[in-house]
């Protein structure tokens, strides 16, 4: 069971990794447009978060969504269609890259005035604890957000109602190229939680497997209608804030740093020890224990070939993404007249 | 049918939708246990409780932004903002997040979102607390503007922003609050954005909207006692508008009026002369005068304050220029 669940990480890390990099290797080929912003380095963050989190659950995200999105349940497909600006987009071809939104799996889109997430995150929140239901809002933002006053307006309004939103920090200690430490006279924002009676907690992002156990144990006490709770996952962007960037501000030796911490590696290495591969088992000697041999047949193992058996799924499904986006039909202005006016119709008397 | 005052009815269009359906709820400053600074939501804290009628702190961008989550997640959301000074506060909940969202989403989410908004240019309330912003908010796709001037249609279109799916701004006007008027709740309405003929006339078309509206009337009288039938519009709705009933109205008259209470520069009127103008051109008799008001913020001085937006004698002195009765000036107020 507990395999399962690192594989479950470990797959949908790659996922977002890998999905990552070939929509930076179409943007590069013009088939996406706009401002773009990647996720490499930041998959524990999400993969953590969003695998803690419940069907019924509202999660409400940034600009930098793709991965929150795609680990949500959404379609590749649809993100891709959408990034290309096709109609079979998730939003469209209406919103792109800032704007993936999906009703169905309760995501209530990627927002790109930063700052937004906790307003719609507190409504949202509000209809959960009206229902009555035990369903949480997850919300995302970025350690350059809490300086908006929207963080501190609806920080206060979450804890004054006890309202059911788990605020979920990605401190990447970037605020495009500013750092942290010239950015907030107070760089641990868990510690601003407290002065709205919010218990919150500075987790490392970087490992997934404290990301998933912190982010199930937060929702579990949100759900229990014990009201708001802030978790700082302190982590790290390997590239610049968007494609334009090149992040050459940031010294080389601290992206080496935290690239030597990156979670898929991580998990790829504990996997492999606690499931060494059957030549691994052979030079340690162990080919003749039967017992253990036993053990690992009942229990599988992550070898070479299930890796491979891994990356070439992912492969798959990316070409057929981006195959879908590049067939898909382009929008329409009848269709961007029918997304702004969904309602039109309903010009109704009482 | 009863009289009662704009407040009332705004009141009793709460009351009816609060009572039809379970997710609509209140939400702003003073709007509970207080009954709301305009007393348009008194009593209903006590009728449906501190969750459905939710006192809020200073704080216009969030629990503004929080209607805009709610309305997302199941719920009808009617935010009061105390002015329309403290609207911008919340612009961005508005603009970036209300208006946008269906669009930006592919029409996957509505927006059932009501802002109700007292504005206008009250009494010696100063430059911060008495000013127009419709221009501002016409100039946003995705928004709804509508603007009662009588008790029946501020009854009449609450009722229909809380039901509507898109998100309704409800500019009140704030002079119009303790004005009386004949309200039917069991008559049907019509569409929201309908303008109204307040008054039928074959020598001017006079387009006004809110509280202007009720001063065109008066200026109306004053014409007809001089032989000038002036036709008053009431536009009831400034996004969409009924262009429709505007250009006939125009067409049959062959001179164009505006009255509003929103500065001259840029405002509502600009948008309604070029519409027209490029819609009737061939009908008008005479370039399309704008009686507004001046391009100042509003002085705390009492006297100043009257002359810096139209009186019903301004109106009447432009009918008059405009159908060629008076001399006509280069920029008349």
């Amino acid at each position: 069971m507990e395999r399962e669940l690192h594989i479950r990480f470990l797959r949908d890390m790659l996922r977002a990794r890998r999905m990552e990099e070939r929509i930076a290797q179409e943007y590069t080929r013009g088939n996406i447009g706009g401002f773009l912003h990647l996720y490499p380095g930041e998959e524990a963050v999400a993969v953590g978060v969003l695998h803690a989190a419940e069907p019924g659950d509202y999660v409400v995200s940034t600009y930098r969504e793709h991965v929150h999105a795609l680990v949500r349940g959404m379609p590749m497909r649809n993100i891709m269609a959408e990034l290309f600006g096709k109609r079979d987009g998730c939003s469209r071809g209406m919103g792109g890259s800032m704007h993936l939104f999906d009703t169905e799996r309760r995501f209530l889109g990627g927002y790109a005035i930063v700052g937004e997430t906790y307003p719609i995150a507190i409504g949202a929140a509000y209809a959960v604890m009206m229902r009555g239901l035990p369903e949480a809002v997850i919300c995302f933002f970025g350690d350059g957000a809490v300086n908006q006053g929207t963080f501190h307006e609806s920080l206060n309004m979450a804890a004054l109602w006890k309202l059911p939103v788990l605020f979920v920090c990605e401190n990447n200690h970037y605020q495009i190229g500013t750092e942290i430490h010239r950015h907030s006279a107070v760089t641990e924002v868990y510690k601003r939680a407290a002065a709205y009676n919010i218990p919150a907690a500075k987790i490392d992002g970087m490992n997934i497997e404290t990301v998933n156990r912190h982010a199930r144990e937060a929702l579990a006490q949100v759900r229990a209608g014990q009201g708001p709770h802030l978790l700082e996952f302190e982590t790290y962007r390997y590239r610049g804030h968007s494609i334009a960037d090149p992040g050459s501000y940031r010294p080389a030796v601290e992206v080496a740093a935290y690239e030597a911490r990156d979670p898929i590696a991580a998990e790829m290495r504990d996997l492999s020890l606690h499931y060494p591969d059957a030549d691994t088992l052979h030079a340690l000697g162990l080919h003749s224990s039967e017992s253990l041999g036993q053990h690992y047949i009942e229990h599988g193992h992550l070898d070479t070939a299930g890796l491979e058996a891994i990356e070439a799924d992912i492969r798959a499904e990316i070409d057929d993404a981006v195959a879908f986006a590049q067939a898909a039909p382009e929008p329409t202005l009848d269709d961007a007249r029918r997304a702004l006016r969904p309602s039109l119709i309903q010009e109704t008397l009482i | 049918m009863q009289i009662i005052s704009y407040w009332q009815a705004l009141n009793l269009a709460h009351d009816a939708e609060m009572a039809a359906d379970d997710t609509v709820i209140v939400l702003g400053e003073d709007v509970g246990l207080f009954g709301g600074t305009y007393r348009v939501t008194e009593g209903l804290y006590a009728q449906y409780g501190e969750r459905r009628v939710l006192d809020t702190p200073v704080s216009e961008g969030s629990f503004t932004g929080l209607g805009v989550g709610a309305a997302m997640a199941g719920l009808r959301p009617v935010v009061e903002i105390m002015t329309v000074n403290f609207a911008l506060l919340a612009l961005d909940a508005i603009i970036n997040m209300a208006a946008k969202i269906p669009f930006m989403s592919g029409g996957q989410f509505t927006m059932p979102l009501t802002i109700r908004i007292p504005s206008g240019t009250a009494h010696q309330l100063a430059a911060q607390h008495s000013q127009r912003l419709e221009h501002t908010l016409m100039n946003v796709p995705g928004l709804r503007i509508v603007v009662p001037a009588t008790p029946q249609d501020a009854y009449w279109q609450l009722r229909q922003a809380i039901r509507s799916d898109d998100c309704v701004i409800v500019l009140e006007h704030e002079l119009l609050n303790f004005d009386q008027g004949p309200v039917d709740t069991a008559a049907v309405a019509p569409p929201p954005h309908r303008a109204a003929v307040r008054r039928e006339g074959s020598d001017l078309t006079v387009i006004s909207y809110s509280r202007m509206a009720n001063q065109a009337l008066i200026a109306a009288e004053q014409l007809a006692a001089e032989g000038i039938e002036a036709e008053v519009l009431d536009l009831r709705s400034l996004s969409p508008i009924d262009w429709e009933t505007c250009a006939a109205s125009v067409r049959k008259t062959g001179h164009l009026l505006i009255a509003e209470e929103d500065s001259r520069f840029a405002g509502a009127g600009a948008e309604l002369v070029a519409e027209l103008t490029e819609r009737c051109f061939s009908s008008l008799r005479a370039a399309p005068l704008r009686v507004a008001a001046l391009d100042l913020p509003n002085p705390y001085n009492k006297t100043l304050e009257q002359q810096i937006i139209p009186q019903p004698a301004d109106i009447a002195a432009a009918a008059r220029t405009l159908v060629g009765k008076a001399p006509r000036q280069e920029m008349p107020k």
